[in-house]
C-alpha cells in the first residue's frame, strides 16, 4: 500500500509536465507517419494524372485528325499520304486474344486450384504448388520464343488442321476456325496468354480457397454432398470476390502483354474472322512500330496506348461493379 | 629540374588531352550500327577520340540532328533537297548495303528460284497465291514448284529495309504504287510481320513455302535460300558483291541535289536491282564547330580505311569517285 501511494505520489508530481511532452511526441510521430503515408498515397494520384496527361498531350494531333472515327477506322496506312489510321484492327486483337485466354485460363486455373486444395494427395501438394509459382516467374519473352519455336509449328501442324476439319462446312463456326494453319495466330496468342495468366487465377484461387471454414465443408460432406457439389455451392460462393479478384488481375496482365504476344500474333492490321489468322494487339502495335514512328504515326501509336489505358480501366471498372452487384445479390 | 617540367608537361597533357577528345555524338539508322560501331572502335584506338552513336532509327536520327541534340544524325530514307535547304543540313551517302528476297521451298536452293520485279510484286499484293503460278512457273521452267500456298513474310517494325525494299516494289509495279506505295511502314495486303531482320529470318527459317526479304548479310549468316532477281536491263542477276557494287556504281550521284538517290531499280547489266544506303545528316552551320570538325575527320577516316572492315560486314563501301565527290561538299558546306 504505501509503496504503491508512493509512487503514484512521484508519478503526479512529475505527472503534468511530462504526459504532456510524451504525448505531444506521440502526437509528432503520428502526424509524421500520417503525412508519409498520406504522400505516398498521393504520389500514385499524381504519377497517374501525370500519364494520362502526358498520353493526351501526345495523342491530340492524331485526336484532332482522325476524331472518334479512329475507333472504326480498321485501315492502318502509316506511309499513305496523308497516313490513313484507325485503332479497329489492334483493337479486336487485343479483346479477341484476351477472351479466349480466359475463356481457357479460368477452367483450367478453377481446376487446379481445387484439385490442389480439395483432392491431392499431400505429397503433389507442394510440387505442383511450387510449379504454378515458376510458372508466373518465367520472364514473357521466354514465353515468346517458346510460342514461336515450338507451339506455333505444333498447333499448325496438329491442333490447328484438325479444328479447321471438323468445322468445315458448320454455319459460323467454319469461318471463326478457317484456315490455312498458321505459325503466327491469334489463337496461338491467346494460348500462350492463357499460360502466362493461369498462375495468377490459380495461385490467388488456392489462398482463398484455403480460407473456407472446414465446419461449412464438413457439414456440407456431412449432408452426403458430393465433392462437385461441395465445390459448387460452398467453396465458390464463399471465395466469389478473391476469385474475381485473381481473374481481373489475369485479364489486365492479358490486356496488356506486349512481348510473347508481339512474337506469335504476326503483328497484322486485318481483321480476319478466323483464329488462325495473324492479327495484332494494342501493345503488340506500339512495340513494333514506336522506334521509326514520328508526326502522325507516332501520335497515333501513343492514341492507342491511351485507348489501352481507357479500355483496361473500363474492363476492370465493369469487374468492380459485377462484385458489387454480386455482394449485393448475397446480402439479401 | 627536368623530371618536374616533365611532370608538368604530362600533367597539361593530361588535362587538355579530355578536351579535344569530346565524344562525337550521333543518332539513327540500325541499319549502319554495326559498320559503325566497328569504324568507331579503330577511331579510337587511332586518334582516342570516340564516337557515341544510339541506334534508335532513321526517323528519331532526323529528329535528333533537327533538333541540334548530336553532331550528326543518320538515315536510310534520304531528306529531299528542300527540306535540307530548310533544316540547313548537309547530307550524303556513308555505306551501302543489299536486300534480298528469301525463300523457303522444299528442295529449292540459294539463288536456284528467280523472281522479277513485276511478278514479286504481285506475290506480296496477294495476288499470286501459290507458288505454281503460271507467272512463277514462266520465270523457273526447271525449277519444281509445289501446289501450296505462299506465305509472305514482312517487317513488322517500321525500317529502311522496309522503305528501300517497298520502294522497289513501287517503281516496278504501278499497282503496288497505288495500292500501297513506299514508307517505312507500310499498309502490307497479305502475311504476318516479324520484328527486325532477325525476326523475319526466323520465321521464313520456320514457315514452309514462304518468301520475306532481309539484308544480305542476314540471309549469308543464317544460310537462307535467297533468289535471284531480274534488274532493269531484263538480265537475271545472283546477289553478290559484285552485283552490289555495280548497282552502286552506275548510279548517277553527280547529279542528285543533297545526293537524293535511292538506289533501288538501278540501271546496268549487272546491277542488282535493290541497293540501300544509309545517309549521314549534319548541319552545315553547326553551333559547335569543333565538335563538327571533328566528325567530318571520322568521316572522313571510315571513307579512306574502313572499306575492309565494311565488306567484311557484308556492307558495300562507297566508291572512291563518289568520296571524292562527298569530300568535296564537305569543304563547300560545312563551315569551320
Amino acid at each position: 500500500m504505501a509503496v504503491q501511494s508512493d509512487t503514484s505520489n512521484v508519478i503526479d508530481a512529475l505527472g503534468p509536465y511530462d504526459r504532456a511532452k510524451a504525448l505531444s511526441a506521440f502526437k509528432a510521430g503520428d502526424l509524421t507517419f500520417y503525412w508519409i503515408t498520406r504522400i505516398s498515397a498521393i504520389s500514385v494520384l499524381v504519377i497517374l494524372g501525370g500519364i494520362i496527361i502526358s498520353l493526351i498531350i501526345g495523342a491530340w494531333p492524331a485526336m484532332r485528325e482522325y476524331g472518334f472515327a479512329f475507333l472504326w477506322t480498321q485501315r492502318w496506312a502509316p506511309s499513305a499520304d496523308p497516313p490513313v489510321l484507325g485503332a479497329l484492327g489492334p483493337v479486336y486483337g487485343t479483346l479477341i486474344t484476351s477472351f479466349i485466354a480466359m475463356l481457357i485460363a479460368i477452367p483450367v486455373g478453377l481446376g487446379i486450384a481445387v484439385f490442389l486444395t480439395e483432392l491431392c494427395p499431400q505429397l503433389l501438394r507442394r510440387p505442383i504448388g511450387i510449379a504454378i509459382e515458376l510458372l508466373a516467374g518465367i520472364p514473357s519473352i521466354i514465353y515468346g520464343m517458346w510460342g514461336f519455336f515450338v507451339l506455333g509449328p505444333f498447333l499448325a501442324n496438329t491442333f490447328q488442321p484438325f479444328m479447321i476439319r471438323i468445322f468445315d462446312g458448320v454455319p459460323v463456326l467454319d469461318a471463326v476456325f478457317a484456315g490455312p494453319p498458321s505459325y503466327l495466330s491469334l489463337f496461338n496468342a491467346a494460348l500462350i496468354l492463357a499460360i502466362m495468366v493461369l498462375p495468377f487465377i490459380t495461385a490467388i484461387s488456392v489462398d482463398v480457397f484455403k480460407t473456407v471454414p472446414p465446419v461449412l465443408k464438413e457439414a456440407a460432406y456431412g449432408m452426403g454432398c458430393t465433392t462437385w457439389e461441395v465445390v459448387r455451392n460452398v467453396v465458390i460462393p464463399y471465395t466469389r470476390v478473391g476469385v474475381i479478384g485473381g481473374v481481373m488481375l489475369a485479364l489486365g496482365r492479358a490486356l496488356g502483354e506486349t512481348m510473347a504476344v508481339t512474337f506469335i500474333i504476326g503483328n497484322s492490321f486485318r481483321i480476319s474472322s478466323s483464329i488462325f489468322a495473324p492479327g495484332t494487339t494494342i501493345s503488340a502495335a506500339i512495340a513494333s512500330e514506336f522506334a521509326e514512328s514520328d508526326g502522325l504515326h507516332q501520335s497515333g501509336l501513343i492514341l492507342l496506348g491511351l485507348l489501352l489505358f481507357v479500355l483496361t480501366f473500363f474492363v476492370l471498372a465493369g469487374a468492380r461493379l459485377m462484385l458489387l452487384r454480386l455482394e449485393k445479390k448475397a446480402g439479401k | 629540374m627536368n623530371f618536374v617540367k616533365a611532370i608538368c608537361a604530362a600533367g597539361v597533357l593530361a588535362v587538355s588531352t579530355p578536351a579535344f577528345a569530346a565524344d562525337i555524338t550521333g543518332a539513327g539508322s540500325t541499319f549502319i550500327f554495326p559498320v559503325l560501331s566497328k569504324w568507331a572502335d579503330a577511331y579510337k584506338k587511332e586518334s582516342g577520340n570516340g564516337v557515341n552513336y544510339q541506334s534508335i532509327g532513321s526517323g528519331a536520327g532526323i529528329k535528333q540532328i533537327q533538333a541540334n541534340t548530336v553532331t550528326f544524325g543518320a538515315t536510310d530514307a534520304p531528306l529531299k533537297a528542300e527540306q535540307l535547304q530548310k533544316d540547313g543540313l548537309a547530307q550524303w551517302p556513308m555505306i551501302m548495303g543489299a536486300i534480298v528476297p528469301v525463300v523457303n521451298i522444299e528442295g529449292v536452293k540459294p539463288g536456284e528460284l528467280v523472281l522479277d520485279g513485276q511478278t514479286m510484286g504481285e506475290i506480296f499484293l496477294g495476288k499470286i497465291t501459290k507458288w505454281d503460278d503460271a507467272a512463277i512457273k514462266k520465270l523457273n521452267p526447271n525449277v519444281k514448284l509445289p501446289s501450296d500456298a505462299i506465305a509472305v513474310v514482312h517487317r513488322a517494325d517500321g525500317s529502311g529495309t522496309t522503305f528501300n525494299f517497298t520502294d522497289y516494289l513501287s517503281k516496278v509495279s504501278a499497282d503496288w504504287k497505288s495500292k500501297v506505295g513506299s514508307g517505312t511502314a507500310v499498309e502490307w495486303p497479305v502475311g504476318v510481320g516479324a520484328k527486325g531482320n532477325e525476326g523475319v529470318a526466323g520465321n521464313i527459317g520456320q514457315t514452309k513455302n514462304s518468301i520475306g526479304y532481309v539484308e544480305y548479310a542476314y540471309a549469308k549468316q543464317n544460310k537462307l535460300t535467297y533468289t535471284a532477281l531480274v534488274n532493269k536491263a531484263g538480265k537475271t542477276i545472283q546477289p553478290s558483291n559484285e552485283s552490289f557494287q555495280a548497282a552502286a556504281s552506275n548510279a548517277d550521284w553527280t547529279n542528285a541535289p543533297g545526293y537524293y538517290l535511292i538506289l533501288t531499280d538501278q540501271p546496268g547489266d549487272k546491277s542488282w536491282p535493290i541497293v540501300a544506303s544509309t545517309f549521314v545528316l549534319m548541319h552545315k552551320e553547326a553551333s559547335d564547330k569543333a565538335a563538327s570538325q571533328e566528325a567530318l575527320k571520322f568521316f572522313k577516316y571510315a571513307f579512306e580505311k574502313g572499306a575492309k572492315s565494311a565488306e567484311e560486314l557484308d556492307y558495300i563501301p562507297m566508291p572512291d569517285s563518289v568520296i571524292k565527290l562527298i569530300e568535296k561538299t564537305w569543304n563547300a558546306d560545312i563551315k569551320s
